[in-house]
Order: structure tokens, then C-alpha cells, then sequence
């Protein structure tokens, strides 16, 4: 074997394992692996309070990724804020009494919406809204009735 | 009187100094047509540059990567959220060790031998020989070895990067008992190919052309004698790593703010 030729095995070893390399990073280690990248259309949801959700955090369905939240905003008319869920349209079979809800992964987890069906025959379309829908549970609160609910108890 | 002129003459020779590295630089792009016509040369580089950089990136890649396993580990284990572990190894290495760590171990390695050839090729008046053979050896020399090192340290970070996290693997998973699954799915979930892992990637491409630029042109422009080489070798490490280091904060602040 020649000096170049292994030279140039050397060489090709070395920028097949750095590309190796990044291709791990991009599927093992970040998210474009798991990224959908087909089609989706958008469902309009309300909530009295949002927690800690944020553009890009999933929507599931019975704990399967079905879709991701694509804007947040603040609708000053009603002073709730509207999360814009993108839906992958290969779940086109959402009934349109569908609850929506936000909830946490884990205790210190990422906040992310979790749909149950409904039981009407009507679908949700591209500009639906999902009517009925649950904030989430901002630990503040949750604390401050417990103990509004034990004082009460002790002024019986 | 003598300290003001102290300070006039060091502000003249540095300002000197990064015109005429700038000047190498355009000088180098100008080699790049011939390059493309001999790749051989380009390959010769890339096996000093790059492969023979790989071992001590691949066994430090490792070891920080481990090292952080362990750490990471014990503060997150005291929150009760070890199994955040994989997020914190990778979102380390990607962002910030393996770009910066990469680089100063390439400053080290390559970067000094580097320079301590090309100052050994002026003080032994290869160069002037080139240029007798009407070879231009800005073109012949340098430039070969400029693409070399860009080319080369976005692939070695990215070879750190992965094994840090094999080496975070191996500690959470195989010693520490961290859940297999929950190591490598909430990295997924995390980590963003963009956000992370392309800024990563861009920082790492930005220290290759700053680390080999400095190494280059110290070579280039030493003093030819034995102590002026050996002067030359010294400033690239420190100048290499003072750069890595200062930009490192900059492109942070640009790119995560």
C-alpha cells in the first residue's frame, strides 16, 4: 500500500467518523430525529392561565405526540390566553367536544397539553376550537385553597 | 516620558501586527483556486491537523464527559432529578465544552506544531526557497494548512461531543443506575438541532479559522532563530486560548441571549 493511499484512508476515517458523529448528534442527542415534519392544521384552545407552556411543547392524545403548540397569545377581549395547537394531519379524527387540558410531566417537568376526546360526530377542522378546557395548576394556588380550605375548617 | 512611548510602541506593533496577519489571511484566500486543482495537499494536512488530533480529543471527550456524569449526578440526585442527567451532559458539551474544550486542545496540539513548522521552514530559509522556484509558498504552504484546520475542528468537536455523552452514558447509566431510557428521551426532548447543536457547530467552525489563523501567522511571522520559533509556538497556545475564550462569551451572548 502506497504512502498516499493510506493517507487518504487515514483522512477519509477521520471525516467519516466526524460526519458519523454529527449525524449522532443530530438523531440521538437533539430533537430532529423525533421532529414531524408533515403537515399539520391549527385548533384554537383558550385557557384561564397557561403555567409554564411554551411554543413548541407537545399536544397528546392518550400520552401519543399528536401534534405542538404553535403560537401563544393574549386575547385582550376576553383576557384569556389562546395557545394555537398544530395537529398532524394524519389525526384528522378529533371529535370537536374534545377537552383540553395543561398538564406537567413529572414534578419539575416541561407543561404540555393533553386532549380526551369527546363523544360528538362532528370533527375538529383547520380554525376549530376546542370549547372546554383546563388551566394549569399553578402550585401558588393550589397551596393558598388548601390552606383557605383547612382555616375554614377550624372556624366550624 | 519613556512609559508613554513604551505604551506608543507596543499600541504600533500590535496594530502592526493585525494588519499584517490580515494581509496573510487575504494573501491565503488567494491560494484557494490552486487548492482546489491539488486536493493532494489539502489531504496531507488534514492527516496532521486532523487525525492525529483525534486520540487526545476522543480520551478527553471521554473523561469530561464522564466527569460530568458524576457531577451532574450527584447536584441533580440531591433535587431528585437525575433523570435530567442526560440533558445536562449533552446540553453542555453541545453548547459550550465541546466547541471551546475542542479548540484549546487543538491550540495545544495542532496549533503549536503548527507554527513551530512553519517558523522552522522561515528559519531554515525553506520558504525563500519556494519563492526562488517561483513557488508562492503563501499559496503552496499556508493555505492548505488553513483549510485543514477548519475542516477539521467542527468534526473533532463533534467527535468530543458524541463521546462525552457516551461518557456521561457510561457513568449515569452503567454505574450511577440513571434509567436508560429516560437518560437518552429527555435528552431528545431537549435538545434542539438548531439552538443547540448548529450554534455548536458555528462556534466550533469560528474557533477552527481563529485557532489556525493565530498559528499560522505566528509561525509566519517569527523571528527566524531557534528562540524566536520557540517564542512564536508559545504565543499561538496563549493567544489561541485567550481568543477561544474571550469569543467563546461573545458568540454565547450573540447566540443564546
Amino acid at each position: 500500500m502506497s504512502k498516499t493511499r493510506q493517507i487518504e484512508i487515514l483522512v477519509g476515517a477521520f471525516m467519516a467518523a466526524g460526519f458519523l458523529a454529527l449525524f449522532f448528534l443530530a438523531m440521538q442527542v437533539s430533537n430532529l430525529g423525533t421532529v414531524n415534519t408533515g403537515d399539520s392544521y391549527k385548533v384554537l384552545a383558550r385557557f384561564d392561565n397557561i403555567g409554564g407552556l411554551k411554543v413548541k411543547s407537545p399536544v397528546t392524545m392518550a400520552g401519543v405526540e399528536v401534534g405542538r403548540v404553535i403560537d401563544i397569545y393574549y386575547d385582550a377581549e376576553d383576557f384569556r390566553a389562546v395557545a394555537v395547537l398544530g395537529i398532524y394531519s394524519q389525526y384528522d379524527r378529533i371529535p370537536d367536544d374534545t377537552f383540553a387540558k395543561i398538564l406537567t410531566a413529572g414534578l419539575l417537568g416541561e407543561q404540555y397539553v393533553g386532549l380526551d376526546p369527546g363523544g360528538s360526530e362532528d370533527l375538529l377542522k383547520e380554525g376549530g376550537e376546542i370549547a372546554v378546557t383546563q388551566s394549569a395548576l399553578v402550585l401558588e394556588e393550589v397551596i393558598g385553597q388548601f390552606i383557605y380550605g383547612k382555616a375554614q375548617e377550624g372556624a366550624k | 516620558m519613556e512609559w508613554l512611548a513604551q505604551l506608543g510602541r507596543s499600541g504600533l506593533s500590535f496594530s502592526a501586527g493585525l494588519g499584517r496577519a490580515h494581509l496573510l489571511m487575504l494573501a491565503m484566500l488567494r491560494g484557494l483556486p490552486q487548492l482546489v486543482r491539488r486536493p493532494r495537499l489539502l489531504m496531507e494536512q488534514l492527516l496532521s491537523v486532523g487525525v492525529l488530533t483525534v486520540l487526545i480529543i476522543a480520551v478527553s471527550g471521554i473523561f469530561v464527559g464522564m466527569v460530568l456524569g458524576l457531577q451532574g449526578f450527584y447536584i441533580l440526585s440531591r433535587f431528585g432529578a437525575e433523570a435530567t442527567l442526560g440533558v445536562m451532559v449533552a446540553a453542555s458539551l453541545v453548547r459550550e465544552l465541546g466547541p471551546v474544550v475542542t479548540a484549546l486542545l487543538f491550540a495545544g496540539r495542532a496549533g503549536s506544531a503548527l507554527s513551530a513548522e512553519i517558523g522552522l521552514m522561515k528559519a531554515t530559509e525553506q520558504l525563500s526557497g519556494l519563492e526562488m522556484m517561483a513557488v508562492n509558498p503563501e499559496h503552496r504552504v499556508l493555505t492548505p494548512r488553513l483549510i485543514a484546520g477548519i475542516i477539521s475542528m467542527p468534526l473533532l468537536a463533534a467527535i468530543f461531543s458524541m463521546l462525552g455523552v457516551y461518557g456521561g452514558w457510561f457513568v449515569g447509566v452503567g454505574l450511577l443506575g440513571v434509567d436508560e431510557g429516560t437518560y437518552w428521551a429527555q435528552m431528545q426532548s431537549q435538545i434542539d438541532w438548531d439552538e443547540d447543536v448548529l450554534n455548536g457547530v458555528i462556534k466550533s467552525l469560528v474557533f477552527g479559522v481563529v485557532c489556525t489563523w493565530i498559528a499560522i501567522f505566528q509561525g509566519y511571522d517569527c523571528i527566524p532563530t531557534s528562540e524566536g520559533v520557540s517564542r512564536a509556538t508559545t504565543r499561538t497556545v496563549v493567544h489561541s486560548s485567550l481568543a477561544v475564550l474571550g469569543l467563546d462569551f461573545v458568540l454565547t451572548a450573540l447566540m443564546f441571549n
